[in-house]
């Protein structure tokens, strides 16, 4: 594993905007000093075709046939697996590679091979609008944590000692298999550094260092916070001897770890039979949040397997979740001295595993235990005391891997597309309604499922027309392709509305969307011009106009 | 000019022919040289500042100006404004007086056909000099219907500068008032002119200009209450005519109809109390009209016994209409009167209901120094025009009477009054003056003439001059028969007791002309000449000093020079340039106009305070503590806050001096905001005296941040003149994001909600880091 900080010269591979045909055409940009600053001051985004030793100096080059070395050769050589999505394709190289996206502002095809140049248009291109068309396609497009790839690839893994990889195999190679990359570092490594010239290294963060008082490099609680409000994922899993610093992170999520440094969860009513009669300090816990989301559509079976630290959740936080709760015979103590007074923590309240879900919809799974995503627990076989169900093997891995793919976007994440509204009847969106309009707002909702966008099908969706209060509170109906429909009738009320849609539910990503529109009055030409309840009135006045003309008539010319 | 037609057609001599053509001819040309004083005295702001709009209301004139020029009228009728008001809206074009928008649009149009490119800005910034100049000008024909072309002369040229004008009509004062104060003395023209011919048309147009004056400003109710007041005096007082049936009832029929069109008035014109003076005066002249009729169609007996019969049955049908008026009137919760209006007749009125209304400051009642500063000298004169107008009066004479002693009484309710009264105070200064004149004039003429008598006794020679002095006098005693006699020969038709009255005032002024001695005649003279120096003095300091600070601009001179403060402009240039289009800016209503204006952002209020529960809401977050106001102000999409600050550089009209009347309108609505509470001991401090309420507040917090960095550790506020309260503070649900260059406006943005919501868990550890970061960026403090 090459640590990534030991790359000094990085090349830049960018697709050109291809001003004469339809193929994208790749430049080399590569200078390593200078135009890695400038690009990282500008872009943010230093972290481009790694991997190569080649460097084309001093000139942009095509990646033409010709160019057999470096980072192309590699990429072309590489184990390709593409997944299209709307507008873009995503080229993932495995499993040296950080990905390349590939923006194609034309064609949604996914053909890798057809990212062959074309020479001849090329030549008319000056260098000047390949650097620039270059840079702003980086810009758009180079980050695999995107809104339209949204499942992390790139998580940094920090660990007290590297044993710990051997020892979690299971579980970190599990995420190797779902095409995750992960980059080890013991937590006191000076070079650790989450982002570069202000661009983030790593889509996801775990911290596997529960005794670490202090991360190496420029990490630190604020750090990683960042890290979390910038979107990024976070799995942090603490231990008996969890250190200040891991309680912090997590307090700062919400997550309050037992503040008595040597209470453990001891559970004397649910805890694992094992062969020896331990301290029931090993828990065998299926207190499971009900969430098809969070933890995968096939229940889990077994009990999980739980050793280390409970935390309490404040209830009024509403974005964390208790995913593994304790039964309700724990409580959190010392288990080598008696207890002299009533534990802090205790029942149910307890929980093992949380999860966090920030309000930028970056997430975060806190666990009590490190020893839950480890091999040994993953293996063994668990029955839960008082129980006569014995099972071959935890529900550790089933646990573990699901709640992965939550937490790292693989499951439940929601995006809202192509919002828009007309009156019924018309196609075209009006910069303004009318009181009294019929009008028909259309959403799509699709779900991101690891790989490509579902539509999302559900009958809970509701749109409001908002001033300060919703005037109008409709549930959509959809065509099960996630298109999302209603129609209703302006509120015969002016002023400037919105449509919002905020959906919310558990595991999802938020939906929350608004959209600004004016509601007039009526012109004074749309009124009715005659209105029958008047027409006594009318009559009288005509009447007396005429009488009056009369009247004068007679009383002007008759003598 | 001054002299009527049927006086000219009785065979004048020669010679006065000659001399009355020369004096229309001199009258024209000084008129024009009113108009230009008028119009260049108000170009002082344009010379010492630049060509730009003052204030608050100008800029949404302005604004809506250019939206007129650029849509059209039909899109301005109905335009509804989505960018105030946030998110109510405002119906523009069915909420504003549209007079003064259409006039500068059609002058726009006019100079545009003409190949003139005027800017609209341009076009709006000189409407009001050029309209004065208009006001002038009626001020003239109205005081010649009154007391002849010299009071009339007078007049003009006094309004033409009284201060109390200039104040609202400097160039860039582009409001209402401009184009309504030449409606409102135009008005009263037609309907004296009216009154003095009996002539329909006059009475048309009279009808016209009152449409006129009705789409420009809501004072037209002075007007409908004015005249009909008038009217009732006439009828009390015996006067009856049928000119002042024509001068009244077409105004009534044609002046309501058309008032109803303009969308702001429309059923107001005939639903609400201030409008039912006119309706029941023109009930009592058509049935005075009746009883004028019946009176000369039946014996004086008969009429007796008719009139007792009339009277009694007319108590018993007025007492029911009375009795009905009231019940309406009664049950409707405000009586039927707006507030601005009953605030007028009850000046305690708003300031114990209606904290909106007596929180601006043109709506307090003005202070006795104001009145020698907007008409100086006016002052004193007025007294003396009141006597001259008694003697004698006619119909003409106590209208204006009335109009003085109307508008003194509404000026001395609300200071933004003294500009109806101005208009009478300039006629009633002119005609005093005037009369003054022809009494010195005439003493000294006196003294001539028998002094050349006397030497052509004793010499028996004539000298060469002598012939023209005699002519003079003999000329002048003419003139003065001549205007004397213009009343009552116009009210040849009515023949009643003024014709019996006639001959008796002529032959005392033939016999015995009011005649000073000389000496008394030149002093008096000398002084008057002096007092009008003294006005034109103070008038141009005023114009030039007082009233000419476009209010955006602001200077100061101090030891080391002029100091120029464009920081309203800086901030609405910064928000413009640096928000995003729909960004909702919230501030104290004052700026609202000047923020969707300058700055093109949405507001949440503004200085049409149609929405008192609303500009409430925005006082009430005001006077919160932080995290309140941030969910206030969250719930209205606001972005950005905007405060301005005046305690650097001693700018007294600040938010924070204006604090009070956001604590006041707030509480009106949200009880929890509670006066005494930011006032200790009944006194209003921001000092370590204050109270927690007050130093929790967001405004004062808003205002105060990170103020004592300006001067070393102090804290000292140039306007309070003492040392802030709390000193050193944090913001937690606000960031300051600009701040100008005298720290007058202070923007800040509302911090999105945290990402994360923190455990309770507090280590004091990780906090330590992100504490200090903001030493480098202390703002320079300008006087230093």
């Amino acid at each position: 594993m090459i640590p990534l900080t030991k790359q000094k010269n990085i090349e830049h591979a960018c697709p050109v905007n291809y001003i004469g045909g339809d193929e994208p055409r790749w430049l080399i940009g590569s200078d390593g000093g200078g135009f890695n600053q400038w690009l990282g001051a500008r872009n943010g985004s230093a972290r481009k075709g790694r991997g190569g030793s080649g460097h084309a100096r001093g000139r942009a080059k095509e990646l033409a046939g010709e160019l057999g070395e470096g980072v192309y050769a590699v990429a072309r050589t590489m184990p390709c697996e593409t997944s299209a999505s709307l507008d873009s394709v995503s080229v993932r190289c495995q499993p040296l590679l950080s990905s390349i996206t590939i923006g194609r502002l034309t064609s949604q095809s996914s053909n890798p091979k057809r990212l062959k140049p074309d020479e001849e248009n090329m030549a008319k291109i000056s260098i000047a609008i390949v650097f620039i068309a270059s840079f702003s396609l980086l810009l758009a497009f180079t980050r695999s944590f995107s809104t339209e790839n949204p499942t992390d690839r790139r998580i940094l893994v920090l660990v007290d000692d590297l044993a710990l990889k051997s020892s979690h195999s299971i579980f970190f190679t599990s995420l190797q298999a779902r095409g995750f990359e992960l980059d080890f570092k013991l937590s006191d490594d000076p070079k650790i550094a989450l982002q570069r010239y202000g661009q983030y290294l790593y889509d996801g963060l775990i911290l596997f260092s529960p005794t670490a008082e202090r991360f190496g490099g420029s990490l630190d609680v604020a750090a990683v916070l960042d890290f979390v409000d910038s979107g990024k994922d976070l799995i942090v899993a603490a231990d008996a001897s969890a250190s200040d610093l891991i309680r912090n992170i997590a307090a700062e999520c919400g997550v309050d770890f037992d503040e008595d440094p040597s209470a453990v969860v001891i559970d004397h009513g649910s805890y694992a039979v094992s062969g020896t009669e331990g301290d029931h300090t090993l828990i065998a816990a299926d207190g499971f949040i009900q969430s098809g989301v969070l933890l995968g559509s096939t229940n889990i079976e077994a009990p999980v397997l739980f050793k280390g630290i409970g935390h309490s959740l404040n209830p009024s936080n509403s974005l964390v979740l208790n995913v593994l709760s304790a039964s309700p015979t724990a409580y959190s103590a010392n288990p080598k001295s008696k207890l002299s007074s009533p534990p802090s923590l205790s029942g149910s309240s307890i929980s093992l595993v949380s999860v966090v879900q920030a309000r930028n919809n970056a997430r975060a799974v806190f666990s009590g235990s490190l020893d839950l995503f480890s091999n040994k627990f993953f293996k063994s076989p668990v029955q839960k005391a008082g129980s006569s169900n014995k099972y071959a093997k935890s529900g550790n891995q089933q646990f573990v891997t699901e709640l992965s793919k939550w937490v790292f976007h693989e499951r439940g994440h929601l995006k809202a597309v192509n919002v828009r509204h007309h009156r019924v009847g018309e196609t075209a969106e009006p910069a303004i309604y009318r009181i009294n309009d019929d009008l028909e707002y259309l959403v799509e909702i699709y779900e991101w499922s690891g790989s490509s966008w579902e539509p999302y099908v559900a009958d809970d969706v509701q749109v409001q027309f908002y001033m300060m209060s919703p005037y109008v509170l409709k549930t959509m109906s959809t065509d099960k392709k996630g298109l999302y429909h209603a129609s209703f009738k302006v509120p015969d009320v002016y002023g400037v509305f919105q449509f919002k849609v905020e959906y919310q539910r558990l595991g999802y990503t938020s939906l929350s969307l608004a959209k600004q529109i004016p509601v007039r009055p009526f012109r004074h030409n749309e009124y009715e011009r005659f209105i029958p309840t008047a027409f006594p009135y009318y009559g009288a006045s005509f009447s007396t106009m005429a009488g009056f003309f009369i009247f004068s008539f007679v009383y002007l010319y008759s003598k | 000019m001054a002299v009527p037609v049927d006086n000219l057609t009785k065979q004048p001599p020669a010679s006065s022919t000659l001399r009355f053509a020369f004096g229309n001819v001199l009258a024209f040309f000084i008129l024009l040289l009113i108009g230009v004083l008028a119009f260049s005295i108000r170009l002082f702001s344009v010379i010492k500042y630049e060509s730009v709009i003052h204030e608050f209301d100008p800029y949404f004139n302005y604004r809506v100006t250019q939206f007129l020029t650029k849509n059209g009228i039909y899109d301005f009728w109905n335009w509804f404004d989505d960018r105030t008001w946030y998110p109510l809206g405002r119906v523009i074009g069915g909420t504003v007086y549209p007079g003064l928008t259409l006039t500068a649009g059609t002058i726009w149009k006019v100079l545009q056909s003409l190949n003139i490119p005027l800017s609209v800005e341009t076009v709006c910034v000189f409407t009001a000099p050029v309209f004065s100049a208009f006001a002038a000008w009626a001020a003239y024909l109205l005081t010649k219907e009154v007391k002849g072309t010299g009071a009339g002369l007078t007049a003009a040229v006094l309004l033409a500068m009284v201060p109390s004008y200039i104040s609202r009509s400097v160039a860039g004062s582009y409001d209402n008032e401009a184009v309504a104060i030449f409606a409102l003395i135009f008005t009263f023209y037609l309907y004296v002119k009216t009154l003095n011919t009996g002539s329909l048309f006059y009475a048309t147009l009279n009808s016209i200009s009152y449409f006129y004056m009705v789409c420009s400003w809501g004072g037209y109710t002075f007007i409908i209450n004015l005249i009909p007041m008038h009217v009732l005096l006439c009828i009390v007082t015996g006067r009856y005519s049928s000119r002042l049936y024509i001068a009244y009832a077409p105004l009534v029929v044609l002046g309501t109809l058309l008032a109803a069109l303009v969308p702001v008035v429309g059923f107001n014109a005939v639903m609400t109390s201030e409008h039912f003076a006119s309706f029941l005066v023109f009930i009592v002249i058509h049935v005075v009209a009746l009883a004028y009729y019946i009176k000369g169609i039946l014996s004086p007996k008969m009429f007796k016994v008719a009139a007792t019969l009339v009277v009694s049955v007319g108590l018993v049908v007025c007492c029911a209409v009375v009795a009905v008026l009231v019940a309406v009137v009664a049950s409707s919760p405000t009586k039927g009167w707006s507030g601005r209006s009953l605030s007028l007749l009850d000046p305690t009125y708003a300031s114990k209901y209606i904290p909106i209304i007596a929180s601006v400051s043109e709506h307090q009642p003005p202070t006795w120094p104001s009145y020698f500063m907007d008409l100086n000298v006016l002052a004193f004169l007025v007294p003396a025009g009141i006597i001259a107008c008694f003697a004698p009066l006619s119909d003409a004479s106590s209208f204006v009477i009335l109009y003085l002693v109307m508008s003194v009484y509404f000026s001395g309710v609300m200071v933004r009054l003294m500009l109806v009264l101005a208009p009478a105070a300039c006629i009633m200064s002119g005609i005093a003056l005037s009369e003054a004149f022809d009494v010195f004039t005439r003493s000294i003429k006196f003294y001539i003439s028998n002094l050349s008598e006397s030497l052509q006794v004793d010499a028996g020679d004539s000298l060469p001059g002598n012939n023209v002095s005699p002519q003079n006098e003999v000329l002048k005693n003419e003139k003065k028969e001549d205007t004397l006699k213009e009343r009552p020969s116009r009210k040849n038709k009515k023949k009643e007791k003024e014709n019996i009255e006639k001959p008796s005032v002529k032959s005392k002024t033939e016999k015995r002309p009011l005649v000073l001695p000389v000496e008394a005649s030149f002093f008096a003279l000398f002084l008057t000449v002096l007092l009008g120096g003294f006005y034109v003095v103070h008038s141009v300091w005023a114009a030039a000093e007082a009233y000419s600070a476009p209010s955006i601009v602001l200077t100061s001179h101090s030891h080391d020079g002029l100091h120029v403060f464009d920081d309203f402009r800086e901030a609405y240039a910064w928000l413009s340039h640096n928000t995003e289009v729909d960004d909702k800016v919230a501030s104290w209503w004052d700026y609202g106009y000047q923020t969707t204006a300058m700055a093109n952002r949405t507001v949440i209020v503004d200085n049409n305070t149609w929405n008192n529960t609303h500009i409430a809401t925005v006082g009430t977050a005001m006077s919160s503590p932080e995290k309140a106001a941030w969910e206030i102000f969250n719930s209205l999409d606001v972005k950005y806050v905007l405060v301005v600050f005046g305690g650097l550089v001693g700018y007294p009209s600040d938010d924070i001096n204006k604090f009070l009347w956001m604590v006041r309108i707030g509480g009106g609505v949200f009880p929890h905001i509670k006066e005494p509470d930011y006032l200790r001991d009944g006194q209003y401090r921001i000092d370590s005296q204050a109270t927690p309420t007050m130093l929790n507040s967001l405004m004062y917090k808003l205002s105060y941040f990170r103020f004592v960095e300006t001067d070393g550790g102090k804290g000292y506020d140039r306007v309070r003149r003492t040392e802030i309260g709390k000193k050193h503070f944090k913001l937690t649900h606000f960031e300051e994001v600009f701040t100008t260059h005298h720290w007058m406006v202070r923007i800040y943005k509302l911090k999105p909600q945290k990402n994360r919501i923190r455990g309770k868990t507090k280590k004091s550890k990780s906090k330590t880091s992100s504490t200090t970061h903001r030493s480098g960026t202390m703002k320079k403090n300008p006087w230093h």
